[in-house]
Parts: structure tokens; sequence; C-alpha cells
């Protein structure tokens, strides 16, 4: 039976009621309350406004953002480039297909106490922690978005006298172009994960020091309220992104492989 | 309305989304144990129509009534054949069969005797551990009719059953069909857009108009079947005359 | 890739990159890359040391316990939230965002309520998997195909047999898939938990031998995690495999 279509409005209050629901329990739990270190949601959003009034929270921001901005652009440039060449070349292929394999299934922040010991404390260090974490999906997702492309349209262009550089730009890019996008949005997903455990682990810079420092002395509303803001921050991102991509690479459009 | 109808449909309508009217007013009987076919343009709701007389989708407005009862959902007495097959792709070819009747609750060992029956009544004797993707379409379908006959149902509803089916083997299929059908005495609604495959097997063809449906004409072709061969049939004179009027009058709706 | 015209598994490439590894940690061109055959000599003696047994021993309850509570949760509030339109809106935003969220920063949330132990290592494993298993169940749920529901339907099922025999089955291999995922997820969580608590299981080794400088023990552990990641997704996706068809349309 068909869907019946709904208009936009009751999604929106579907979200309020979603909202009031979570918070709802959240403040009721923070009162009872479960833990000392557990605020309530009206705590945690006053001790939000006070952390961007004194300008403490965006002062976080800009240092937490460095290392992910940086790690995710790097990862963008080399980790898509090096997936292409993956799907092109059967013999990049045969060499770095199965180390990319277990990358992607491997715990790579096992690997952060060793970046840490080698690279010291700084902005290198938290770079790496990213890219890390990152380049696997996002070498993986390229590599994938070139090698699905649909085998009838490649032997439809080399029917038509296709050259393989055709074939390559006016084929397998564009069909490739939606997952390629899809693997830079995952990496952004684990390059904040790479960067909160960088920041909590390496040292406590930006956000994590936020986070560390205010649970140390115990100002949990505060310690709250910059973990809260950090998932808002990362959600709203990915959600942006995932907009842009149904944009750019409409489902119609993308057709089956 | 004849009086031996086992399926009465009394002013179906169909809207879809309070806009897109699929049927309007249909008013029809099926006469018990013939074949009736659906026949018309794609889109004419006949597959809607279909659903609606197996109780799979309510009607907007209207009521069908089988074997004087009103249809307020599936019922034993009717059984359906999907377009798609809709065979559960982890069960085998015997689970299949029996999925009727396991859903009735009927114990393992007689519902299995019953559509081994059926398996061999299909011709598919030997297949009875294998899996849906393990078979080609047309074999599939007969699972999809094995599963139908198994319920021993009195009407038997088919949506396009041939569709998704080679023309070789929807011929074969079809020879088949009639044959079975005339031993088992079953009623059968059938639905298709083929019109010699609904000159070929009905003894009564429904015409629907263009959406929205409507009941345009209802033809009789009249064929005498008796003892005759496929080919005699393709070659008679109703089965020709059939098929050239139902191509007079569907071929103003194709646009 | 084909050398004197014979086919080569993929998998010796994994070979290959063992030889360059040993080749460089020979050529002594970096203090943190000792030669693979050292870092396997290590593997061994630490293998059955009581402290290493001990970490794998913890850091495995950990894991099994926070997946198998993510298990028994995340699937029947998938299957709900596909089924009951309600739940599904209530709750669908909020998975979605912690699905792609970094928990990580969740952890220290966890160290200040629960404490800092084997628990919060457990809620953390379970944290990184129940979200992506509450997802693709309910795609999968939601994808069953709708034909066969009808088929059922039409021969009489009552809703708790659609959702048994056929719902339940259409959408196994979406399941699986989430299970697989969040395996690996899980793997990730016992690692970033243990690393962020600090004291406890595989964690604490790694902290141990970074700071000591032991970087063939090392090695020795981060292989073995790889290599444990990698089996346990590898095993689901066979699994995976054998019910692929569940899922076909015809």
């Amino acid at each position: 039976m068909p869907r019946t279509h709904r208009p936009e409005n009751p999604r929106v209050l579907w979200h309020l009621v979603s909202f009031a629901l979570v918070f709802g329990c959240w403040e009721i739990a923070g009162r009872w309350p479960i833990s000392v270190a557990f605020p309530p949601f009206s705590q945690t959003v006053l001790a939000l406004l006070r952390m961007l009034a004194d300008g403490s929270l965006p002062k976080a921001y800009l240092s937490t953002l460095q290392p992910l901005v940086i790690g995710v652009i790097l990862c963008g440039i080399a980790g898509i480039g090096f997936g292409i060449g993956m799907g092109l070349s059967r013999a990049v292929e045969w060499f770095t297909l199965p180390v990319f394999i277990i990358l992607q299934a491997a715990p790579m922040a096992a690997i952060i106490p060793l970046i840490t010991y080698i690279y010291g404390i700084g902005l290198t260090a938290k770079v790496l922690a990213v890219v890390f974490l990152a380049a696997p999906v996002v070498v993986m997702n390229s590599y994938k978005g070139i090698r699905n492309t649909n085998p009838s349209l490649i032997q439809m262009c080399r029917a038509f006298l296709g050259t393989r550089s055709q074939e390559v730009v006016k084929i397998i890019l564009p069909h490739a172009g939606a997952l390629i996008f899809a693997g830079l949005r995952l990496g952004l997903a684990m390059g904040f994960i790479g960067v909160v455990i960088a920041e909590l682990l390496i040292t406590p810079t930006g956000i994590g020091d936020l986070i560390t420092y205010h649970s140390s002395v115990a100002d949990y509303p505060e310690m709250f309220a910059a973990v809260a803001s950090i998932i808002l921050i990362a959600s709203l991102t990915i959600h942006g992104l995932e907009r842009l991509e149904r944009r750019l690479f409409p489902p119609e459009l993308r057709g089956s492989s | 309305m004849s009086a031996d109808a086992i399926v009465e449909v009394a002013g179906v309508g169909k809207t879809y989304e309070g806009r897109v009217q699929a049927l309007v007013d249909v008013s029809l009987g099926f006469p018990s144990g013939k074949l009736s076919t659906l026949l018309g343009p794609s889109g004419c709701g006949k597959t809607t129509l279909l659903k609606i007389i197996g109780g799979l989708i309510p009607a907007t407005t209207g009521e069908v009534w089988v074997k004087g009862r009103k249809v307020e959902g599936p019922g034993p007495e009717r059984a359906f054949v999907f377009q798609d097959f809709a065979l559960l792709p982890w069960a085998t070819v015997l689970r299949n069969v029996a999925f009727g009747l396991e859903l009735r609750g009927v114990p393992t060992a007689e519902r299995e005797e019953i559509a081994r029956q059926q398996i061999v009544e299909v011709g598919l004797a030997g297949f009875e551990s294998t899996y849906p993707h393990q078979l080609s379409g047309g074999m599939r379908q007969r699972v999809g009719l094995a599963r139908a006959l198994a319920v021993d149902a009195d009407i038997i509803l088919m949506d396009e059953p041939f569709s998704s089916v080679d023309e070789q083997t929807r011929r074969k299929f079809q020879e088949e069909l009639l044959d079975l059908l005339r031993r088992k005495q079953k009623t059968v609604i059938f639905v298709t857009h083929s019109i010699e495959e609904a000159a070929y097997l009905s003894d009564r063809i429904v015409l629907l108009s263009p959406r929205p449906g409507t009941v345009s004409k209802i033809i009789q072709p009249n064929i005498a079947r008796g003892q005759r061969s496929a080919d005699e049939i393709r070659r008679d004179k109703n089965y020709l005359d059939a098929v050239d009027e139902i191509w007079q009058i569907l071929r103003r709706y194709v646009a | 890739m084909r050398l004197f015209g014979r086919r080569i598994p993929v998998g010796f490439s994994l070979a290959f990159w063992f030889i360059v590894w040993e080749l460089v940690g020979r050529a002594r061109l970096s203090t943190i890359v000792p030669p693979v055959s050292r870092i396997v000599m290590a593997g061994i003696t630490i293998l059955p040391s009581e402290k290493f047994m001990k970490a794998a021993g913890i850091s495995l309850r950990s894991f099994a316990i926070g997946m198998g509570l993510a298990l028994v949760l995340g699937i029947p509030v998938g299957v709900l939230m596909a089924r009951v339109e309600g739940i599904g809106r209530v709750l669908g935003m909020w998975v979605n965002i912690f699905v792609s969220a970094p928990i990580s920063a969740l952890v220290p949330i966890l160290m200040g309520v629960i404490g800092i132990g084997e628990t919060t290592v457990v809620v953390t494993v379970f944290l990184f998997a129940v979200f992506v298993i509450i997802l693709d169940t309910q795609v999968g749920v939601r994808n069953a195909n709708r034909s066969l529901v009808e088929m059922a339907r039409s021969f009489g099922a009552r809703r708790l047999q659609i959702h048994t025999k056929v719902l339940a089955l259409s959408a196994l291999p979406e399941i699986l898939t989430g299970v697989r995922l969040a395996a690996i997820r899980g793997v990730k969580g016992v690692v970033i938990g243990q690393l962020l608590v600090a004291i406890i299981g595989v964690g604490e080794l790694f902290e141990l031998y970074s700071k000591h400088f032991l970087m063939e023990e090392f090695w020795s552990l981060v292989i073995l995690v790889f290599l444990f990641a990698y089996l346990v997704s590898e095993a689901i996706a066979s699994l995976e495999r054998r019910v692929e068809y569940y899922a076909s349309t015809r």
C-alpha cells in the first residue's frame, strides 16, 4: 500500500516531541540525582551559555578544529587520490587492498600512544591521529566507487571507441563521485573521534582540555556542556554534508550499477 | 448478474491518497468454475481490483462478496498467485509450497504430504529441497501456483503470473494451467496485459478502461476447448475473432 | 596481479609488506620500527605471560558483555522503530546523531558517573556498537520484501506470524551487516575506552609498552588486536554471505 505523503510540519513536530522527551528524561535523571557527576539538562544549558559568553568555548574550538580540518583535508587529497589509483590500477590494488581491508576494521586508536611518543604533544601528533583514523574509510570508499562502475557503461564507452582516459574521465569518475563524497563524510566522522581522543589522550588542548579540566575540578555542568557541544557540532557538520551529498548526487542521477 | 456468481463486485471504487482515482464504480460477477480474465491497458487498476477481491487492500467505495459473504480481508476460500512470485528466499520449495498451511497451523507431516502432491501436480517433482534462487523464473512461478493449490481454495487469484516468465515457458505453462484447472474445477480470476493470453485462457474476458478503471466490455470467446490441442485452439476462428475484437477496443485506449 | 604469467593470490601482498618492514627494521632507519621477526619473537614471549592473559581476558570480557547488551537491546529497538511509527520518529533522530557522533567524547562522562573501571569500558563498547545495530535492523525490517508480507497476509497470517516467519528472516542480512559493523566498532570501543581509562586491560599494556619504549612488544600487541578485529569481522561476514539470498527479491 502506498504511504500517504505527509506535509513538512508534523516532522518538525515529531522532532520537538523527541527533543522534549529526551531532554525531559535527562532533566529528571539529573535532579533525582542518579550521580553527583550527572547534572540536569537545564544546568548543562546554563553552563553552555556561560562558556559561550566568557569566550572559553569558542577559543577551545579554534584550537580543536585546526588538527581536524588539516587532517581531513590531507585525507581528502591523498586518500581520495590513493583510492582512485587503487581502483584504476590492478598492481596498486594487489599491493595495497589487503592492507586497507585490515586497517578499515582495525582499532587505529591503539597506535595513538606511539604517535605521541614520536611527534610529541604538538599539532603534528593530533593531525596524525585524525589522519590515521580517517584515512582507511576515505581510501576504501574511493576505491569502491571506482570499482562499482556499471560495467555495461564501460562496455558502451568502448563500443563507441572511447579511449581509456575518456572512460575514466567521462564514465568512471562521475559514477564514483557519490561514493567518494560519502567516504569523505565518513572520514570526517572518524576525524571527530580522532581529534577527541587525541585531545584527551595526547595533551589536553581545546575541547579536550575543557572536558578534562572541568571534570578534574568537578564542574560537571561545564564538562557536560563541552561534551554536548562537540557531539552537537559533529552531528550538525555531518548532517550538513549529508544534505549536500544528496543535493550534489541525487539518487535518480546516480544510476544503479 | 448470474445466479451462480461465486464472487460479486458491487460498485467498487478505489482512490489512492485522496487524489488518484484507480477504479470507479466497478460491478461484476465472476461465475463459479470458470476462468475470468481482467484485461486492460497498463495503469487501469486491474491489479488493484484483484487485490481488493483478495482482501489485501480495502476498497474506497462499494463491496465485494465471496460465496455470499462480504470480504473484510483475506480468507481461506481465496488463494493468491503473485506477479513477483513472493517466495520465501530462505525456505525450500517444499516449505514454500506448504507455507499457506503452515500459517494455518496444519501439522508438519500433514502439510508436507499435501505439498509434495502439489509439487508433483505442477511438475516440480525432485525439486522439493531446492531453494528459490536456484530455480528459473518459470519454475519459481510453478512453486507459487503449487502454494495456492495446496491450501485448496475454491478461488484462485492470479496477478500477471506469467509476466516475468519468458515467452516459450509461458506458452507451455498456459497449456498446463488449462489442463490443471479443467481437472480441479477451480474458479480463477486472472490479471494479464496480454491479449493472446486472455483469449487463449479465458471463458470470460473483462475489459477495463484506462484510469480511472471501469468495466468497458465483457467478452465471452466461446472457444470449444474439449480435448483439442493448444495449436488447434490457436487456429480456432472464435479465438482469432476474440483477439481481434479485444484489440479493436483496446487500440483506442493506447496513446 | 600476475608475475611471469602466473596469478599470485592477493593475500601474498601482505607477505611483501612484512618483508619490506623486516628490511626497514634491520636497516635501523627508525627506532620505532623494529624488524618483524623480532616483533613476532616478542609476541611469542608475551602471549603466554600472565600479564597479557589477564589483560586479554578483561578486554574480551568487556567486549563480549558490551556487544551482548548491544544485541539484546539494539535488535528489538530497531524492529520496534521500523514497525511502530511513533517510536521510529521519536528515536530516529537520536540514533542518527549517535551513529556518527564521536562517542569517545562520552567516555570522560562515563568515568565520572560510573567510575574508573571495567563497567565504564563495557558501557563504552555498548555505546559504540548499539546505534549501528538499531539503524541496520530498522532498515532491514523496513526494506523487507513487501510482496512477501502481502503474500503471508493473503494466506491468512496473523501479525505475530508476519513478524516471526517473514520480517525477521527477510531482515536478517541487514541485521548481520549491522552486527558486523557493531563488532568492528566494539573492538574500537574496548581499545579507546581502555586507553582513556588507562589502568585496565589491553589499554594499560599499550600505555606501558609505549612509555617504556618496548617497541617490539607494542607492535606485537597492535598486530594481535588488529588481527582480532579482522577475524571477528570476517567471521560475521562469512555468516552474512551465507544468508545473503534471504533478501533476494524473487
